[in-house]
């Protein structure tokens, strides 16, 4: 039960778009359409499960020879190669998925949502903040995964209904000033504001 | 002196990182909760920004061009660990408070596409003083939407009560006041700027 | 090519490693000096401090004042609406609470991170716990509690922050009755602590 409540906790009441600002850029970016959101939704839960549990692994080796300061580098170096070398295999293994995500791939090494839920799951003690359950749950490599995994879906179901309703604006009628970002930014809040609405449930 | 002074407005007015550019959306929107911290993580920027386009632009000879994106980010997150180090050394309240986004400042858009776009093609002053006028900018905006957020959110700015909170909205404050409080923002810039 | 990415790696880490050398006893200083302080200011002034110990999984430091038991610091975490609680709160000798300092939280901004002051409001009695006796039963009044005197009025429009904040405390008081006061006074008051504990959870 309480490892639901990751899920609910993760993808609803701190969602990490609408309400942790992370993944911003996407969010604002490749949301112009459904279909392009779904390609970029499915990248981002591959590779920030896959980075978590590597960051996670290498975060032991850094305190095991007390250099935690290198953190910030050597994180941001692993999720680039990893990027890389998923970008490598997929064009090798599954040409069709690597047609699908390919074009989203390079743009999710600076996509901070990866690097910050790295981070989290990295610190026991941020992790732990994250975890719902009032103590029922200890930080470790499964809730620390299940984490990420609840977040990229989180992410996802975001970006998706964001696409879904930036669709239906394209034909409305704006005033000048406010086309593009603004508007966009707007409607982004009006969705915080809905997912508001979850705080407490957990 | 004209080509130094352009280049250091740039980043403050026409290629405002924030309203011109929509870069580093995520720090905007999660650190304006108060002036303060926007500023406070403006500066943050600012320092990161400045010295990795000086590294950089010194460096810019001597990188492959291959592996130029790896080592531009090795660089950066040099800075950025430098940057959290001494924060939390010497400004412990501030770094509490921005947390998470001081490390995240690595994959701040906005300097990464400085050091690519300019101080990989320019001269050490030049990049310093490009980094600067990014930096300043970026500081300006955050410090402005902080500032507005926490006046209509608390009824005060940079800690100092201006109204009484019974009549401030506490939605600016939150996740939704951050998106709409920046929406009216860009508007306002859009009509300034068309005109 | 790879030769000169390694090298700036290499000169990367050092320098940090330089760096780090330099900001650590700093930052270990930073963090002791913030821990210490919150634990004098929720004690008596002048008080003693002792080694600390651990009651029930949580750190408690005991002060003593010429010599004699004044109190408890006791440090508790509790979930509360955006993440943890962090707080340690001080108990004088009879269980009166003295103060209490939130050393970290994930509140929300304006709304649950009033719990820093809201408390200690003495202005304001029905919110204001410091010089209350705690029973380890404080709650929200919006729960309405059996009994006054454990009614707490709740921040508002924060109900599970301010909940989750009467809980630690609560949490808090149950290691002071547990541990820190009667490991001073004797096994005879431990008898006596464990009798009241039977008596409540007759109620």
């Amino acid at each position: 039960m309480e490892y639901f409540l990751i899920f609910i906790a993760a993808i609803f009441v701190n969602n990490i778009v609408l309400s942790q600002f992370l993944g911003i850029c996407p969010f604002l970016g490749v949301s112009k359409k459904i279909d392009t959101a779904l390609g970029m939704s499915a990248a981002v839960t591959f590779v920030l499960v896959l980075a978590t549990v590597v960051t996670y692994l290498l975060q032991k080796l850094l305190i095991l020879w007390h250099v935690e300061f290198l953190q910030t580098i050597l994180f941001i170096l692993v999720i680039a190669a990893l990027v890389q070398m998923i970008e490598i295999i997929l064009k090798k293994v599954s040409p069709s998925l690597y047609q699908a995500l390919g074009v989203f791939l390079p743009l999710i090494t600076t996509n901070c949502c990866i690097l910050g839920v790295a981070i989290i799951v990295a610190d026991p003690a941020q992790l732990m903040q994250k975890l719902p359950g009032g103590g029922v749950l200890i930080p470790n490599l499964l809730t620390g995964t299940l984490y990420a995994f609840a977040t990229a879906i989180g992410f996802a179901l975001a970006l998706i209904l964001f696409a879904g309703i930036r669709e239906q604006l394209a034909l409305a009628k704006v005033p000048e000033a406010m086309k593009g970002t603004p508007i966009a930014l707007l409607t982004a809040g009006l969705l915080a504001m809905a997912f508001m609405g979850f705080s407490g449930v957990v | 002196m004209s080509n130094g002074m352009k280049t250091l407005t740039n980043g403050i007015l026409k290629e405002n990182p924030t309203f011109a550019l929509v870069l580093g959306m995520c720090p905007t929107l999660a650190t304006t909760t108060s002036a303060i911290n926007g500023m406070s993580m403006g500066l943050a920027t600012l320092f990161v920004l400045v010295c990795s386009n000086v590294v950089i632009s010194l460096l810019k000879n001597l990188i492959p061009d291959k592996v130029r994106i790896p080592a531009f980010i090795v660089v950066i997150a040099t800075f950025v660990t430098l940057v959290q180090l001494l924060m939390q050394a010497y400004l412990p309240a501030i770094y509490d408070v921005l947390g998470l986004f001081i490390p995240l400042i690595v994959v701040n858009c906005i300097v990464l596409g400085r050091a690519e776009a300019f101080a990989a093609k320019n001269s050490v002053g030049l990049s310093a003083l490009d980094g600067i006028g990014m930096g300043l900018g970026f500081t300006l905006s955050l410090t402005v939407i902080g500032a507005i957020r926490e006046l209509l959110g608390t009824g005060a700015i940079f800690g100092l009560s201006v109204y009484s909170d019974h009549y401030a909205s506490l939605i600016f404050v939150l996740a939704p006041g951050a998106f709409i409080c920046l929406a009216y923002l860009m508007a306002v810039m859009n009509k300034i700027v068309k005109k | 090519m790879l030769l000169s990415l390694v090298t700036i790696c290499v000169v990367a880490a050092a320098a940090l490693a330089g760096i780090y050398s330099l900001t650590e006893g700093q930052i270990k200083k930073q963090q002791k000096e913030k821990q210490q302080q919150a634990i004098l200011k929720v004690l008596p002034d002048g008080a003693e401090i002792a080694e600390p110990e651990t009651v029930d999984g949580l750190t408690v430091y005991r002060a003593t004042l010429n010599g004699e038991f004044a109190g408890a610091a006791i440090e508790v975490s509790e979930m509360g609406f955006g993440g943890e609680q962090k707080i340690i709160v001080g108990f004088d000798q009879e269980g009166k609470i003295f103060n209490y300092e939130v050393l970290a939280h994930q509140e929300t901004p304006g709304l649950g991170d009033k719990i820093v002051f809201w408390f200690k409001n003495a202005e304001k009695p029905g919110q204001n716990i410091i010089g209350r006796q705690a029973t380890g039963k404080f709650e929200v009044s919006k729960d309405k509690p059996a009994e006054p005197e454990n009614s707490v009025d709740a921040i508002t429009a924060a109900t599970i922050s301010s909940r989750a904040f009467l809980k630690a405390i609560n949490k808090a008081f149950a290691a002071f009755t547990d541990g820190a006061v009667e490991a001073h006074s004797g096994a005879s008051k431990q008898v006596e602590s464990d009798k009241e504990e039977t008596e409540v959870n007759n109620e």
